[in-house]
Order: C-alpha cells, then structure tokens, then sequence
C-alpha cells in the first residue's frame, strides 16, 4: 500500500497559464522479476495507473509497468483556465486507490 | 591412469568457463515482446520521425532509477493534440514500460517519470496524436548496473 504522496504545484496561476505538477508516492514497485533469499520469485505488486483531473475533466493519466522505479514520480502540466480543483488517484495492483487532492485559485 | 597435462587442464578450465558464460548470454539478448506492444499499439501503421524529444542519459550508472523526460510537439488545441504516447525498453524482461495519455487540458505534452533498465538497450517512445497520426523516437542508454532481477 502507498503511503500518503506528495504533490507540488503552485496554489494560484494566471488565466491561461501552464503550470507543473510533480508528484511521488512511496512504493516499492515489486518488478516480478526478484527472487527472495530462497530462490522463490516475488509476486508483482506495482501501482499499475495514475490519473489526473480538474474541475471533474481528465487532464493527464498513465498506465505504468513493473519498468516503473521505485517509489513513482511522475511530472507533468496543465492548462488553467479556472480556479478549482486537482484530484490525483494511484491504483494499486491489490485493487486498492490512493487519492489526493489540490487546489487552485485564479490570479487577479 | 593417466595424470592430466597441462593442455588438458586448461581445456577443461575454457569448457567450463565456455559453460557457465553461455546461459547469460542467451539472456542478453533482446527477446522481449516490444515489437508486439507496439504493432498493438500502432495497428501495424507507420510511425514517422519527429517532433519527440526524448531525455534520456546516454550511460545510467544505476539501472534501477533512470530519468526519462518527454516532450512532444503540438499546439494541444482541443482539434489537435496528443493522446498519448507509449514507451517501451527493447532489452527489459518485459518490454512495457508506460503508457502516457494527455489531453487538451495539459497544455503541453510533455512528462517526466523514472524508469528501471534491466540492461544496455533503446528505449522508445511512440506518440499517437488526435488525428491518428504516429511519430517515433529512439534512444540507447547505455546501463552500468541493472534495474530488474535480484
């Protein structure tokens, strides 16, 4: 399971502006690939997707492979036209769902 | 019985050697599915080169964490933009690696992650813009210590 992640993006933009969102959530991102001290291999355990929305419209989602490091970090940017709301979901293989929440107000 | 020569001695010592060495280096060998991901991913279109400009290192001293940045060219206008871009490693066990999905409201396509590089190989990246259009790009990193198995 994920620990609670980290988000950085500014708390105000301009009208139109394009700002960076960066995120990391701690997670060891079992490959599949390792074998433990006896020889047996280790169940794949990653967190398999990450999505993106504004304001309830989608903004920017992945879908990643044990290719992922671990402890995912993942950077990219969006359009603001609106003050609002960021929500940020990772799913995990087990099922499970991590969510965060920004938001984000309009300069004057 | 015979006592065992020099020239045998050493005979022995390469075939052993010539042994143990082969199995790796079968493994080495890019055998992965990342021609399949993207025949599926492409639908067996070519994929152009240009507008991708991939970050990569060209040497990763540590396979485990590698950075990898993504920029693609495009106004991201509601009628002309990214969908998504996928990327995948020739020489990992497994060929996938991700799959990025932008929409208008990014504002630009570009991303960064952190990858795991099992060995030397070419990373890439194809992207599928809204129109169906597809570009390409590669990359080879060269990796020191590798990012999967034990």
């Amino acid at each position: 399971m994920a620990d609670k992640p980290r988000i950085k993006l500014p708390k105000e933009a301009k009208k139109g502006e394009i700002i960076q969102i960066k995120t990391l959530v701690s997670h060891l991102m079992e490959s599949g690939q390792r074998k433990d001290a006896q020889g047996k291999p280790i169940p794949r355990k990653i967190i398999n997707k990450f999505a993106c929305e504004f304001n309830g419209k989608p903004v920017f989602s992945c879908v990643l492979e044990p290719a992922i490091s671990a402890n995912p970090y993942i950077q990219f940017d969006a359009k603001i036209d609106e003050e609002g709301t960021f929500k940020f979901a990772w799913t995990d293989d087990d099922g499970s769902v991590v969510t965060a929440e920004e938001k984000i107000a309009l300069k004057a | 019985m015979g006592a065992i020569n020099r020239r045998q001695a050493f005979l022995l010592g390469g075939g052993f050697v010539a042994l143990t060495v082969m199995p790796m280096a079968a493994n080495a060998e890019p055998s992965n599915d990342a021609a399949e991901l993207i025949k599926t991913f492409t639908g067996g279109k070519e994929a152009a080169k240009g507008k991708i400009t991939l970050d990569l290192p060209e040497i990763a001293e540590n396979g485990n964490t590698v950075p990898l940045a993504l920029s693609v060219e495009s106004p991201m206008t509601p009628d002309n933009y990214v969908k998504e871009v996928l990327f995948v490693a020739d020489g990992n066990p497994n060929a996938g690696v991700a799959t990025l999905m932008f929409t208008p409201m990014s504002g630009k396509a570009e991303a960064s992650i952190r990858i795991r590089l099992a060995q030397t190989q070419n990373v890439i990246a194809i992207a599928k813009m809204s129109d169906g259009s597809l570009f390409t790009e590669r990359k080879t990193v060269k990796v020191t210590i590798g990012g999967c198995g034990g």
